[in-house]
């Protein structure tokens, strides 16, 4: 039962870290209908980031941990601008090229500036562990789980009651509508890009503590996709929950299935999950069904 | 060779669907043909290589173009395709000491197979589910590669030997190059003609509208399957001509960076057109070498390029993606039309 605890408890931690970056993935398609393969990539240029101004410049963490927010957003705006924008209204294929184009773009930037050593972060967080009952919990665990339901939360309010939430959410909904209202759809674009590639640094700061810091974190973006599509790629809500369940499930089968058929189950069952989910039920838990008409 | 005429002068669809519309492309493909069995005996075995590795990778990107090019179906597992291939031919070969010739084919027909169980989600989903549904697929047979040792051996990798036939061994370069010409001449023309067949036609027009195909008679569900098994038979073979030309493969050779490669070969080259995916092979095989003999000649003035090539191996490649997509959408094949178009009527172009 206490394995099962731990289990459960570690589950959730990296399935917060899951919910975050799959929140920017729903945000990017849900405005833009873009589906982003470099999410993995940006979240890696966070924990990057982060790390270079805390242990190369000396600046205390939670300055650098601002900094880095603020690094993200403008390579986010930067990235919509140059990137993005000339492919508004190509086929999809082009356009997932694009975002694949670009994950090599940041990888490599980030080999050449960094290399492919891996890197630790300095203690930031006490390493004396919490006692939860039977559970014992690093503290970094619950700083990032804390950090990741924080920006969830926030990024919730955002949508429901800012105004520029609701424009994002009235382009989401259409786009000629929502231009002729009044909304500036680049201007919603440009902030979709920036949110998700801020959420994504977020979860790559937090990652970057519980784990060392090296390229492979970019694959951290393809594991995110069985999240986004259980949840429904459209969805919200749906992304923070898929995230839980991929987490959760990824720490059961490591924890239990791993040492039954050897390593690298856990890697491979979200995407067994995913295939199930896909020829069951395509829009997920809370996507909306796309319906074509002639 | 009064070969250009302006204009279409075609009195049947016989005459439209002719492979060689003049006698002067008759005769470059003809030049060209002979060109291919007379120049690489003059040709070192380093270019040997080089052009060894074209070659496959013009089999494995016909493929891919059928699938995502024609009908419209994008594919992100088409490296694992090519992993089935070849540890199909190598433990087809190697444990079951079956002759290369009917191994291959047969390395074609087993990845057909595969690819058919993986295409069978496309009826349901299109796009970027499909998309992604591919993605699961090409990381559950990276599993299953590195899982099922009693085939693949794992992680370790497989020893494969090189092709014989009757006692003749391809074990050199240039003996390679010819087998793996013909093969690609055969691909080649096996995928121009289904694109002009009754199948080709099917394809595009699910690639177009396919509410509207199915409205015409179409069976979505049967030719997406077909598409599927082309494109996976392509690409068996050339992942069994792959195995026995580098005689060991591991699950690492598969891995998700080479079906990337082989969908990037196609965008740069050109979706929909079957030359686009002999330019897009050769371009993409090229580049890195390209690149190596210029971070070569560049070490003696910056030192740390050597340590540095990967990463910027990498990042010309994506620059390269995203400049094609941006600026020539349509890949080289639109350019060699244009070009052509040019040269048409030169010195008249109006």
């Amino acid at each position: 039962m206490d394995f099962f605890l731990q289990l459960l408890v570690s589950g959730i931690v990296v399935g917060s870290i899951y919910a975050l970056v799959a929140l920017g993935f729903a945000l990017i398609f849900k405005a833009t209908g873009v589906i982003n393969f470099a999410q993995g990539e940006f979240l890696m240029v966070g924990a990057y980031v982060c790390l270079a101004l805390v242990s190369q410049l000396h600046i205390p963490f939670w300055i650098a941990f601002v900094l880095t927010m603020v690094v993200t957003v403008v390579l986010g705006l930067i990235i919509e601008r140059v990137a993005l924008r000339p492919m508004i209204g190509e086929p999809i294929i082009s356009i997932i090229m694009l975002t694949i184009g670009l994950s090599s773009v940041l990888k490599s930037g980030v080999l050449i500036f960094w290399g492919p050593n891996n890197r630790v972060y300095p203690q930031i967080f006490s390493q004396v562990p919490i006692h939860l009952g039977p559970v014992v919990i690093s503290q970094v665990y619950l700083w990032s789980v804390g950090f990741a339901l924080l920006f969830l939360a926030l990024f919730t309010l955002f949508f429901r009651y800012s105004s520029s939430g609701i424009a994002m959410r009235a382009v989401a909904n259409d786009q000629q509508a929502a231009l002729s209202m009044g909304i500036s759809v680049k201007k919603v674009f440009a902030m979709a890009w920036c949110i998700a590639f801020l959420v994504a640094g977020v979860g790559g700061v937090f990652l970057g503590n519980i784990n060392v810091v090296n390229v492979s974190l970019g694959f951290f973006g393809l594991k995110v996709f069985p999240a986004v599509i259980l949840g429904g790629l459209d969805s919200i809500p749906g992304a923070i929950v898929g995230g839980l369940i991929i987490g959760v499930l990824e720490a059961m089968t490591g924890g239990y299935l791993d040492p039954i058929i050897g390593g690298g189950t856990k890697e491979v069952i979200p995407f067994v999950v995913l295939v199930i989910i896909l020829m069951v039920k395509p829009y997920g838990l809370f996507g909306t069904e796309e319906i074509e008409k002639v | 060779m009064s070969a250009h005429i302006c204009g279409d002068y075609k009195t049947s669809y016989k005459e439209d669907m002719v492979l060689f519309q003049t006698k002067f492309s008759k005769f470059w493909i003809t030049a060209f043909l002979i060109a291919l069995c007379v120049v690489p005996i003059f040709l070192d075995n380093y270019t040997l290589y080089v052009c060894n590795m074209i070659g496959i990778a013009i089999i494995g990107a016909l493929g891919l173009n059928i699938l995502t090019g024609f009908t419209g179906q994008i594919s992100l597992g088409h490296g694992a395709f090519l992993g089935i291939g070849a540890y199909a031919s190598a433990y087809l070969v190697m444990d079951l000491g079956i002759p290369f010739f009917i191994a291959l084919p047969c390395a074609g027909l087993i990845t057909a197979m595969f690819g058919m169980v993986f295409g069978i989600p496309s009826l349901r989903l299109k796009g970027l589910y499909l998309a992604i549904a591919t993605l699961a697929a090409q990381f559950i047979i990276e599993y299953l590669m590195v899982h099922m040792e009693g085939i693949t051996n794992g992680v370790l990798g497989k020893m494969v030997d090189f092709p014989s036939f009757m006692g003749f061994s391809f074990d050199t370069d240039l003996k390679y190059f010819y087998l793996v010409a013909t093969i690609a001449v055969l691909a080649t023309m096996m995928a121009k003609n289904i694109v002009r067949t009754r199948s080709g036609r099917a394809f595009i027009a699910i690639r177009d509208q396919y509410i509207s195909a199915e409205v015409m008679g179409v069976n979505l569900f049967k030719y997406k399957l077909m598409a599927f098994a082309f494109s996976s038979f392509l690409a068996g073979i050339a992942g069994s001509l792959w195995a026995h030309y580098v005689t060991i493969i591991t699950p690492e050779h598969f891995t998700i960076g080479v079906s990337i490669q082989y969908l990037a070969m196609i965008i740069i080259g050109g979706m929909g057109h079957i030359i686009g995916s002999i330019f897009g092979a050769i371009f993409m095989v090229l580049l890195p070498e390209l690149l190596r003999v210029m971070s070569g000649s560049l070490s003696g003035h910056f030192p740390m390029i050597v340590n540095l090539f990967a990463a910027i191996k990498e990042g010309i490649f994506g620059l390269i993606i995203i400049g094609f997509l941006v600026y020539e959408p349509d890949g080289m094949a639109h350019r060699w039309q244009m070009i052509k178009a040019y040269w048409k009527l030169w010195p008249f172009s109006y």
